[in-house]
């Protein structure tokens, strides 16, 4: 009989993982989807698993992901904004799914910002 | 329009979390022999007043600042509707909110349920310090997910933040909602034998 998920078997994914919360400590990369009514219908939540997806598969640990609401430029939605300690907030724009290897695996992994998605920068 | 259910009701969740909630409960009731399915979330944050209320179907009203039009709750309505079914806010200041979409499921315009789990783990990963309570019920039989529950296990409430327990999360909620479609484990089973 195949094996049915308990949840206590998430125990196990938190043992093995030990430096499963220090994403959330300063210092490390985060990653802001914006989440609102605007990002959601344009796909948001899409990007948001497919963000997961990609962590995981290149087992990166040491990002935090976070949401966060509306913020007025509805028309760029879904915005994605990479922030890495020490360097200016990165806001693309337009993002889908397909471009989210290639911010990870360039921006986050390589350091180089993906110029031709960026909509804006905050120093 | 948001594409389907499980957007929807991403999207109604966080007009709650925006309210101040500090518990947020979803439950969906699916009854298959009656072709209805019914989805209410309420939540204990600050409530709307009565006139607030009256109005907030109408997309030109809502308390945020950064866009000046509101479209989550007209588009559910909306959806709901249209589709022969049910919609109803209720809400009382300082006590909180509940809102109510039924739908007919063989309607035509009756929108698909869509990716439930990937939802639930956006809120849980988005707002890990809220509780959420999950509930699916289909002809009596129920799922339920709660917050404190998943964070008892992590032992914090950070950890749900991690890609990690989330990949794990949505992979659970998955199989449990097949379980449940499918009619109980045993069944769950054979189908995946066969």
């Amino acid at each position: 009989m195949p094996k049915i998920r308990n949840l206590e078997d998430l125990r196990k994914i938190k043992e093995s993982a030990k430096d499963l919360t220090a994403a959330r400590s300063g210092g490390r990369t985060r990653i802001i989807v914006g989440m609102g009514t605007c990002g959601i219908a344009a796909g948001a939540r899409e990007v948001m698993t497919a963000i997961l997806a990609e962590l995981e598969k290149r087992g990166i640990k040491d990002v935090a992901v976070e949401t966060t609401g509306c913020i007025g430029m509805c028309q760029f939605e879904p915005l994605v904004d990479v922030i890495r300690p020490g360097e200016p907030r990165i806001t693309y724009g337009n993002v889908s799914p397909e471009d989210v290897p290639r911010i990870i695996a360039e921006h986050l992994i390589n350091g180089n910002v993906v110029t031709d998605k960026v909509i804006g920068r905050t120093d | 329009m948001l594409e389907d259910l499980s957007h929807s009701i991403l999207d109604i969740a966080e007009n709650a979390v925006n309210a101040e909630a500090t518990k947020i409960v979803i439950e969906i009731a699916e009854g298959l022999d009656e072709n209805k399915i019914t989805m209410i979330v309420s939540d204990n944050g600050k409530g709307m007043d009565e006139d607030l209320l009256s109005k907030i179907s109408d997309p030109f009203v809502t308390s945020r600042k950064t866009r000046r039009v509101g479209l989550g709750i007209p588009f559910l309505r909306q959806a709901a509707e249209g589709c022969d079914g049910f919609f109803e806010i209720r809400s009382s200041p300082g006590k909180g909110t509940s809102v109510t979409a039924s739908f007919r499921t063989d309607h035509i315009d009756c929108p698909p349920m869509g990716d439930l789990a990937a939802t639930l783990i956006t809120l849980l990963l988005g707002w890990p310090d809220k509780r959420w309570i999950f509930r699916y019920k289909i002809n009596g039989r129920q799922f339920e997910l709660d917050s404190d529950e998943i964070v008892r296990v992590l032992g914090d409430k950070e950890s749900l933040r991690s890609c990690e327990v989330a990949t794990w999360l949505k992979g659970w909620i998955d199989e449990n909602l097949s379980i449940l479609r499918l009619g109980g484990s045993d069944q769950y089973a054979q189908d995946k034998k066969s």
